[in-house]
């Protein structure tokens, strides 16, 4: 960032609910089926049709709004209207002044607190796609519709402008993305479009000015294209007023290729969208015991999910930056669990977090399907040396793969036999008695050197041995 | 208040643009002419002070209206597509499209 | 004209077996091939599916099933209710051809009842008008008198009861689009609380005031038919949670002890002769036992401006789907943006065009404060000032129209004179109150006149009684129709 120049970023990140069917009907909000099979004749817009709203779809957008600490109020549903071809009615029905939650905010890792305007209701839009040489709208020659994702719903959360930085934006719609994954609102798949993010730039000298004219940045579908977006954005604002010509308010498109903004529309299109109450639809009033319900039924957000890790690990005197990494991931990989479950049985925390964060993380769809009780049995296997770590990954990948198992009948099976304490003593001599001056720096205490012999062993038994029996070995010998 | 001015022609052919509806010029006079009586009818709700009087939108008062969230049937796809003026690929097919959704 | 047989008297005579659902239909639709040339009552006439509905209730009867409470009565229907498979064209080129893939509720609930649809009445397009002349397939004429319209919208529902073309139809009413019709053609037309009859598979013309309502040609008939497709639907987020309502049981329990309300308002501007048998129906519930006052509700007076701000506000955006893209009509154009508005401009008529235009400039930005927002403000009052008279009152009297009928082309050029059709059936929508039109006597032409009972909402008990007494004590034999 330029020097003497605050930023100012406020973010607009649409969410598709993880329903089973649509907002206002009962066609399956499903990704990627055969264009136009999931529609009737309500997300077509058929004439006649009326909507009726998802009670599901409600009691998502509520958990959103509980974990992100906001007021849950009586709402209403108003039409937006203008003609696009991917909008069926040519209106999109969407929570306008008085949306169902209101005055939130969300904790970066941090502890910047950012605030949240308000998480509203809404219907998804068909999808557009261009024919002719390019791909794009411009320059097709003509386009097609799938009304599949028509009427799927959406919350949209709008942050209040309270980033100052692109790292916070980042950190904002990484944890954004966690909390909705872990209310089950979504599954957070920004590759497939189910959480879409737009970002209000401005930019002005110092906090205490007034804010600058902000810029609309649409098309953000990645955490990395939100921070460099609005990097590039801020720049190129700045390099405006530095040249004496003023920002204009305008709604500019990422182009992630080309690494820009380029604009979309500016101020003077504002369309006159003509809201008014949805008259097919009647006012949401959520009692007190539907909320409380709802926030009961909410399991334990990102934040304190990570907290519970952390200090587990504390406990165990093994508390440290890299672990405070790992702990984040298997808290986004919602694997937490599975690591807590094995401290509890006695694992290492160590151990549990590095296998969780490293190897059960590679594919964390199948290690969340994972029955603890055989992933507690393989750890425990590893940390006692009944099998190496090389091992004890290779037994993991199986279980991983097949969705569970005995992790002893595994061993067996890839002929891990742990190998017995009279021939690894053997072996660790060899290693010695071939690296007498290592052996010398090791004796007068130069630990880090056990790793050339763990490596000498490794490789004699072709990762058969355990490191940690290596090393007891090597203290034995030194007396 | 904004009753008080005349409808004029520039008013009806935004309005009509709007509502994407090209009129001739001839509607256009007719129309203006037409819709500026309608309004100036109107005109005797502008005079009343309702300032505290709430909006009544639904004529009945019924909340939480909320269906469950199971699959009901589909429409068949090649019956939806048979009323489409033009089809391609198992889509709806327009003309180009000019601009971005506002 | 064919004498008229209730549908009630019909399907107990189809159910015991006395005569066949079969040879029912044939006498309707030979009465259709006779004189619909001439009235245009209906944009399609669907003979074969007819025969075979009359069909399937001749086979329950025989089989000893329950063929259902209209067994074999024709029912015909307004062409903005969606039948499956079969054009339904809001009487608008814009819809020419389309076939929708479903069936309005009312639809179902018709055919599960044993009634044999028999075709697709005319209307004033999507349902805009009060004379059945905004029709892109031509106007509709009044059975009593060919040369006048018979009212509207559900012109062609109306004037296929009163040409015994049927002896149900189904209308819609959003402003008095079935009352005024029913008025002008000499039959009863009903208006049932919003919310109480489903309005899925209704085309929306403005959603918070539609509602779906039977012509007939007697109060008992009428109360049949609500009893049929009247219930909550889930489908429709408006249709109240209730059952569905029974009132054949309360039809001949009188008026004794009402207080029956002569609303002022209502008979300001109306012709003599209207306001002179609206008061002899007055003189009618007073010697069945009945209360009679003469009552003000100013507020009514605001109903037509607030009307036509909130009905065409709605309309506007029910409409913008009309756009080529996924059914109907479409001409062709370079660009989306441009075939959109050829689409529109070719295949919406004048009146369709004015309230979307009217509606979309009460809804603009800097506008809709004083128009839009101001006109639901005035509901708000009307609501307050039904309120208040039902506080009085069990049931209100007025005229359903301030007219009889009028000649063709009368009122074409000039949408404000005939806005004003609607100036005494409007409040009940605004309230969503029910209201029935009850043929009482002609006019010094000759012609019908309706009068107008208005009840408070979930009231069509009481309306209903009220109605059969004023239908009891109707002058007879002075129409020339």
């Amino acid at each position: 960032m330029s020097d003497g120049w605050v930023l100012v970023i406020g973010l607009e990140v649409h969410c598709e609910l993880r329903t089973t069917t649509k907002l206002f009907c009962g066609c399956p909000n499903e990704f990627g089926d055969e264009p136009n099979t999931n529609i009737c004749p309500v997300c077509l817009g058929l004439p006649g049709s009326l909507p009726v709203l998802n009670q599901m779809a409600v009691e998502l957008a509520m958990a959103i709004g509980t974990a992100l600490n906001c007021e849950i109020r009586p709402s209403t549903f108003h039409r937006k209207n203008y003609f696009y071809p991917d909008q069926a009615k040519d209106y999109q029905i969407t929570q306008y002044d008085e949306p169902i939650n209101v005055n939130g905010w969300l904790e970066l890792p941090d502890g910047f607190r950012v605030g949240i305007e308000r998480a509203h209701m809404e219907e998804d839009t068909g999808k557009t796609t261009h024919i002719g040489a390019t791909g794009r709208i411009h320059g097709a020659d003509h386009s097609l519709v799938d009304y599949n994702r028509s009427g799927v719903p959406l919350v949209e959360i709008v942050s209040a402008p309270d980033m100052r930085t692109s790292a916070q934006a980042r950190a904002y719609v990484s944890e954004l993305r966690s909390i909705l994954v872990a209310t089950g609102a979504s599954d957070g798949k920004m590759e497939e479009g189910s959480m879409r993010v737009d970002a209000n730039v401005s930019v002005r000298r110092s906090d205490a000015e007034p804010f600058g004219t902000r810029c609309e940045i649409k098309n953000l579908n990645s955490v990395r294209s939100v921070g460099r977006a609005i990097d590039y954005e801020a720049e190129r604002q700045i390099a405006l007023i530095e040249a004496g010509e003023p920002v204009v308010q305008q709604t500019r498109h990422w182009d992630e290729d080309a690494g820009k903004t380029q604009v979309l529309r500016s101020k003077e299109d504002a369309y006159d969208y003509r809201y008014f109450l949805e008259p097919d639809l009647v006012p949401l009033v959520p009692d007190a015991a539907w909320t409380g319900a709802v926030a009961d039924a909410l399991g334990m957000m990102p934040a304190a999910r990570r907290a519970r890790l952390a200090d587990l690990l504390e406990e165990a005197g093994q508390l440290s930056d890299s672990r405070l990494e790992q702990v984040t991931t298997v808290v986004d990989l919602g694997l937490d669990d599975l690591v807590v479950d094995a401290i509890a049985a006695g694992v290492p925390a160590a151990l549990t977090l590095a296998r969780t964060a490293n190897e059960a993380a590679a594919d964390p769809e199948a290690a969340r399907r994972l029955d603890p009780a055989p992933y507690v049995t393989l750890l425990t296997m590893e940390a006692a040396g009944t099998l190496s770590a090389t091992q004890s990954k290779v037994v993991l990948a199986e279980l991983l793969a097949a969705g569970g198992g005995d992790p002893a009948l595994i061993a067996r099976a890839k002929g891990f036999e742990a190998m017995s304490d009279n021939s690894l003593s053997v072996t660790v001599a060899e290693a010695v008695e071939a690296n007498p001056d290592e052996w010398a720096r090791y004796c007068a205490g130069e630990e880090k050197l056990a790793q050339v012999f763990i490596g000498q062993v490794m490789k004699a038994t072709r990762g058969q041995a355990n490191g940690k029996s290596v090393v007891a070995e090597l203290q034995r010998l030194r007396g | 208040m904004a009753g008080a001015r005349r409808l004029t022609r520039d008013d009806v052919a935004h309005v009509a643009s709007l509502a994407r509806l090209h009129l001739t010029d001839e509607e256009l006079e007719l129309f203006t002419g037409q819709l500026a009586e309608v309004l100036d009818h109107a005109a005797d709700l502008a005079q009343l002070d309702l300032t505290d009087v709430p909006l009544t939108a639904h004529a009945m008062a019924v909340t939480n209206v909320l269906r469950p969230d199971t699959p009901a049937p589909t429409l068949d796809r090649e019956e939806v597509l048979a009323q489409a003026p033009s089809v391609e690929d198992h889509r709806f097919r327009v003309p180009r499209i000019l601009g971005e959704a506002p | 004209m064919t004498p008229s047989r209730s549908a009630f008297g019909l399907a107990a005579s189809v159910r015991s077996g006395a005569e066949s659902a079969a040879d029912v239909l044939d006498g309707y639709l030979a009465a259709i091939d006779t004189r619909d040339g001439e009235i245009h009552a209906f944009n399609l006439v669907t003979r074969e599916a007819a025969r075979e509905a009359a069909a399937a209730v001749d086979r329950k009867v025989a089989a000893g099933e329950d063929p259902g409470l209209l067994a074999g009565v024709p029912v015909a229907l307004k062409d903005n209710l969606c039948t499956r498979g079969v054009p339904t064209t809001c009487s608008s080129r814009i819809l020419d051809g389309w076939r929708p893939p479903y069936d309005a509720t009312v639809v179902t609930r018709l055919r599960e009842a044993g009634a044999v649809i028999v075709g697709k009445t005319n209307m004033d397009e999507f349902a805009m008008g009060s004379s059945t002349e905004n029709s892109a397939f031509g106007t509709t004429r009044n059975p009593r008198d060919t040369s006048r319209v018979p009212g509207g919208s559900s012109g062609g529902s109306a004037a296929a009861v009163a040409a015994g073309f049927a002896p149900i139809a189904l209308g819609s009413d959003t402003g008095g689009s079935i009352r005024q019709p029913a008025a002008l053609c000499g039959v009863v037309g009903m208006k049932p609380t919003y919310g109480t009859v489903s309005r899925y598979g209704l085309v929306a013309f403005a959603s918070s005031l539609d509602q779906i309502g039977p012509f007939a040609t007697t109060v008992t008939d009428a109360a049949l038919v609500f009893e049929v497709i009247g219930g909550h639907d889930p489908a429709d987020s408006t249709s109240l949670d209730r059952p569905a309502p029974r009132l054949l049981s309360v039809l001949e329990d009188g008026m004794e002890g009402m207080t029956v309300g002569v609303v002022t308002e209502l008979l300001d501007g109306v012709d003599a002769d209207v306001a002179a048998r609206t008061r002899q129906a007055a003189d009618v519930c007073a010697a069945a036992g009945a209360r009679v006052e003469e009552i003000s509700v100013p507020e009514v007076r605001l109903g037509l401006s607030a009307y036509y701000l909130i009905a065409p506000a709605e309309a506007s955006s029910n409409l913008a789907r009309y756009d080529g893209v996924r059914f109907g009509l479409r001409v062709d154009a370079e660009d989306a943006n441009a075939m959109n508005t050829a689409t529109r401009s070719a295949g919406f008529g004048a009146e369709v065009k004015r309230r979307i235009m009217l509606g979309t400039y009460a809804l603009s930005a800097g506008y809709k404060d004083a128009y839009y927002d101001q006109a639901l403000r005035v509901r708000t009052k009307i609501i307050e000032g039904f309120d208040r008279a039902y506080r009085r009152c069990d049931v209100l009297l007025g005229p359903t129209a301030p007219s009889t009928a009028f000649s063709i082309g009368a009122k074409f050029n000039d949408p404000m004179s005939m806005y004003l059709s609607d100036v005494c059936t409007i409040p009940s929508n605004l309230a969503g109150h029910p209201a029935i039109s009850i043929p009482f006597g002609t006019g010094d032409d000759g012609l019908p006149v309706g009068v107008q009972l208005l009840a408070p909402a979930l009231a069509e008990n009481t309306l209903l009684r009220a109605a059969a007494v004023i239908e009891a004590a109707a002058p007879e034999g002075e129409g020339r129709g």
